[in-house]
């Protein structure tokens, strides 16, 4: 069974559809990349999932349950995290503050994931005590994941994760989104860089106009003359 | 070195006093702008009638406050403390939540929280009438008169029992949301929602909860302030818009959503108010006899009936200065 | 055609009806000259409340201190039109209180030019703090000047008295210095978010009333001034029904000047401009639209308008009394007019002026009416009733303007005469 799937949603902002019937699907412990060109409703696609637009259309599921327009905090607690392309920290917050508000939903004592979230991202575990809004994009990048990921989510949404970030940078995130699938954490997110996304993607979702316009592994995409084509860069 | 203990009581003493008020007020002030995004113009009102629901209290239990050797009033402030908190909380949901959901401009937001001043107002007004009250209903106002081992000094320091509690009462309030806001998992959640309120919605934190606890917050220290400044002088039922600048200043000050900045922009405009209709000729006197000046019999900066002018040109310095304020605040 | 316009505005026409017959039935049972009076004042609410709703309807610019405007323009008009006290001019004191105000005047221009320094090099933080020093010292030094002579001009003649001038140049200019104000307040805090507006606009409202209040040599502060002129015949020549109908007459005109004024304003670029603004200012922004300079024009010729209602308000009462003003009936009173008119329709803003006012003021006796009942049960069932009952009452009527409020704003926010959004093209 999928663990996030979404049935041909429509949906946008005050009254304009941006979303036109979109359909994903992704299994326990994939990855799957949304790509394509600017407004075709990828970022768009992540929200409406994470129920911060209204999906007037279609349907969600959570491993098979219906999500359709559910409260943030509620799909929070049904173990999915959601990582903004921007305004991902609280930048007036220290990092372990930044980690600890992702905690803010368990009840347990999450010492043991702090330290396996210091164990993705070393940086952090030096700045721990720093306000994130002084760390440089590629560590708040890491901040923002860190704090998405300290409630051990079943699915992570990630937005643009290497917007704006040095190659290096860009790299380390990308190796850091495999190690996480690693420990089985599905994993659907939005990129620019596309070649590099499909290139660890287990599925591709090509998005244009709000739609569907290529739905295969992230291999077949990377592969596909046309797809290379008009989204590839040649 | 009787003009010394002439400044420090009123100068040091009066300009701490109602600098622990607006400290209080402008916390209130200032938490609610971060968390709800609109400067609350009821709060002047809401201390108000924090006080008068002591008020309230306190008649009903004119002798209680003898069992421990306090004030009434203060020994009744806990629980109108939690009344008021109630009714911040139920005019929350009554006013502001409705509009808050419909997703107004934060102008309106401004505008609603008129709307609940004035029936604040109202409602004190009709219930206990327009004149002054006492909160001492069956105890007496202690006031201690401090002696200066120097032989010059013959006046004496005049401190009151309000003031002392005053002062304590704010310390421990300030220590108290410093260890709430930075140990608390709630009080995190807190600053969280101020620094990024999308941010923390989506990392699980209930909005909800924590909009419930900045009333509650806001209402305690209203309270608190409106029945500690009531004890030091009287309960008046026409304090709201006179207080509100200077709370406002305060919070400007300090730099918009810090609630250590509410803190010292308190005590800032609260000395700077002192400090200007401080009648300096009296400080001089001495230096006058020595040197056979002839200074005016009055030297302060502004005539008292002008206070009101000095938190004004306060904001007014602070907005072309400096408009993020001492602790680099949100702009409005 | 005539048949379109009446199905076109049905509501105004049914609005406008409802508000004549209450005049008609005010003016039936407590007399024509109790009605005229009424109408007077609601036509002088209207002039202010035409002014907050370019300010918060085409611009919105929340202004929380209509009061401190009104008062201004209050008392510029008592200043230029009461008589002329002989005996201040005639005394020394004249020319003392002359030199006084040459020397801020030289302050000002001092404070001015400093402000100016930055253009020849000298760096802004040196500048502010040349600004702030002098402006200290300007301030004591007249501080000092004029103690000395207020105290003499208030212990001799009483007050400096007016300069005798007609009462309508007095209402023009008490508008224009209502404006300055707007413009000093506007210039400082247009450019920050709205909030800050409307602290500093009642901070500068209590400040205006304080200074009016207590500096006794220029406004006879609690004393009060009365009477002043008026610019038409007063009731000694023509008795109470014609006087107030003439001045009726020239408030409905000055009314009349104002609405055609505005109307032409709203549909103009100007008006679709400040529209924009409001409604997008992002977008006003990214088109390259000066957006703080067209507050600040909106915001000043608000405050003018509330200025000049001040003063024809002031006039009609026939008394300056700065200790009048407070801000439930000559700020929030002015607010509830506007939002429950329609904020940004002139002609909603008009009904609700009038509307509300004719409310308020049979509210009083409804509401004394109301609390002597509760008074005459609390008799019967051996309750006595507080002594300082009626003013209670009175202040029941601050809570329904609360309630108005906070009402309006949630069920009604468009007001009962929405803004009508013009589609072009």
């Amino acid at each position: 069974m999928a663990i996030i799937e979404t049935k041909n949603i429509h949906g946008g902002y005050g009254g304009m559809n941006i979303l036109n019937g979109v359909n994903m699907s992704i299994e326990q412990g994939e990855v799957g990349v949304i790509i394509g060109a600017n407004g075709a409703g990828k970022s768009t696609s992540l929200k409406a999932i994470f129920g911060l637009l209204n999906v007037t259309e279609g349907a969600i599921e959570l491993n098979g349950e219906n999500i359709t327009n559910q409260a943030p905090h509620l799909l929070v607690e049904m173990g999915m995290a959601f990582v903004p392309q921007e305004k991902n920290v609280f930048v007036s917050m220290t990092v372990e503050e930044n980690l600890e508000m992702g905690a803010f939903l368990r009840k347990d004592n999450f010492k043991s994931t702090l330290d396996s979230v210091y164990h993705y991202f070393p940086d952090l575990k030096d700045k721990r005590y720093q306000p994130a809004g002084e760390l440089s994009g590629g560590q708040r990048q890491m901040v923002a994941m860190g704090r998405a990921l300290m409630i051990e989510p079943k699915v992570l949404l990630l937005d643009e994760p290497t917007a704006g970030l040095s190659p290096l940078y860009m790299n380390e995130i990308f190796d850091r989104v495999v190690a996480i699938n690693k420990e089985g954490v599905g994993i659907l997110m939005v990129e620019q860089n596309a070649k590099q996304a499909l290139a660890i993607a287990h599925k591709g979702f090509v998005l244009a106009a709000g739609r569907n316009r290529f739905t295969d592994t992230g291999e077949n995409l990377l592969n596909d003359p046309e797809v290379a084509k008009s989204f590839l860069g040649g | 070195m009787n003009e010394l203990v002439f400044f420090i009581n009123k100068v040091l003493i009066s300009g701490a006093v109602i600098g622990s008020i607006y400290a209080m007020g402008a916390i209130g002030v200032t938490l609610i702008f971060s968390i709800l995004r609109f400067a609350h113009f009821a709060h002047g009102d809401l201390m108000t009638t924090g006080a008068f629901v002591t008020l309230f209290l306190t008649a009903m239990f004119p002798e209680a406050g003898h069992a421990v050797g306090l004030p009434t009033a203060f020994v009744m402030m806990p629980f109108a403390m939690v009344i008021t908190s109630f009714l911040a909380i139920g005019l929350d949901k009554a006013f502001y939540k409705p509009l808050r959901e419909a997703n107004v401009k934060p102008v309106v937001m401004v505008m609603a929280s008129i709307g609940v001043t004035l029936m604040l107002q109202g409602v004190v007004r009709i219930f206990f009438g327009t004149s002054s009250r006492n909160l001492f209903v069956d105890d007496r106002k202690e006031i201690f008169r401090l002696e200066l081992p120097w032989e010059l000094a013959s006046r004496k320091i005049i401190i009151t029992e309000p003031q002392v509690l005053l002062f304590v009462f704010t310390i421990v309030a300030v220590v108290a949301l410093h260890y709430f806001l930075t140990r608390s998992r709630l009080g995190k959640a807190m600053r969280a929602t101020s620094d990024n309120a999308d941010l923390a919605r989506i990392s699980g934190i209930n909005t909800k909860t924590v909009v419930t606890v900045t009333w509650v917050i806001a209402g305690c220290l209203a309270t608190a302030a409106g029945t500690l400044l009531s004890l030091d002088v009287a309960l008046k039922p026409d304090l709201s818009f006179q207080i509100l600048l200077p709370i406002f200043a305060a919070a400007i000050v300090g730099g918009v959503g810090h609630p250590y900045g509410a803190v010292i922009g308190g005590f800032v405009v609260g000395f700077a108010e002192t400090l200007a209709v401080f009648n300096w000729a009296i400080l001089l006197r001495p230096l006058e006899k020595a040197y056979e000046w002839d200074l005016p019999s009055n030297l302060a900066l502004v005539p008292t009936e002008y206070k009101i002018t000095v938190p004004f040109f306060i904001l007014i310095a602070i907005l072309v200065l400096k408009p993020t304020g001492i602790l680099k605040g949100q702009v409005l | 055609m005539s048949n379109k316009l009446l199905m076109n505005h049905k509501k105004e026409f049914l609005l406008f009806g409802g508000l004549f017959a209450i005049i008609l039935l005010i003016m039936a049972f407590m007399g024509t000259a109790y009605g005229l009076r009424m109408l007077v004042e609601a036509a002088c609410y209207a002039i202010i409340a035409f002014g907050l709703t370019i300010q918060w309807g085409y611009a919105g610019l929340f202004n929380a201190g209509i009061m401190g405007f009104m008062a201004m323009g209050a008392f510029v008009t008592m200043l230029f039109s009461f008589p002329v006290n002989e005996q201040f001019w005639s005394s020394g004191l004249a020319g003392d209180l002359g030199s006084v105000l040459l020397k801020l005047i030289i302050g000002i221009v001092l404070i001015v030019g400093s402000i100016k320094i930055t253009r020849f090099g000298v760096p802004k933080k040196a500048q502010q703090a040349v600004t702030l020093v002098l402006i200290g010292v300007v301030y004591l030094v007249y501080m000092n000047a004029l103690a000395p002579v207020a105290d003499s001009i208030e212990k001799e003649v009483g007050f400096i008295g007016g300069f005798g001038l007609p009462s309508w140049l007095g209402w023009v200019v008490g508008g224009i210095a209502a404006g300055l104000i707007a413009y000093f307040v506007g210039h400082i805090c247009l450019g920050l978010r709205s909030d800050y507006l409307a602290i500093a606009t009642l901070g500068i409202s209590e400040i205006i009333k304080a200074f009016l209040k207590n500096a006794d040599w220029l406004t006879n502060g609690t004393l009060t001034v009365s009477p002043l002129p008026w610019p038409t015949p007063g009731a000694a020549d023509l008795g109470f029904i014609m006087a107030r109908a003439s001045y009726l007459s020239l408030t409905a005109l000055v009314i009349a000047l104002i609405f055609f004024l505005l109307t032409r304003a709203y549909n103009a670029p100007w008006g679709r401009m400040l529209r924009a603004i409001r409604d997008n200012e992002v977008s006003s922004l990214a088109m390259g639209k000066d957006v703080n300079k067209r507050r600040l024009e909106v915001f000043v010729f608000g405050s003018f308008l509330m200025g000049v209602g001040g003063a024809i308000l002031a006039t009609f009462n026939g008394l300056f009394d700065p200790n009048g003003y407070i801000p439930l009936n000559h700020t929030f009173l002015i607010w509830v007019m506007v939002i429950l008119g329609g904020a940004g329709n002139n002609l909603g803003t008009l009904f609700g002026a009038v509307f509300v006012y004719i409310i308020w003021t049979m509210s009083e006796p409804a509401a004394l009416f109301v609390f002597d009942i509760i008074r005459n049960i609390g008799d019967s069932v051996g309750w006595e009733a507080p002594q300082d009952l009626d003013s209670r009452a009175l202040q029941a009527r601050v809570f329904v303007i609360g309630l108005t409020i906070s009402l309006v704003l949630r069920y009604a926010p468009k007001g009962v005469i929405p803004e009508k959004v013009a589609r072009h093209g």
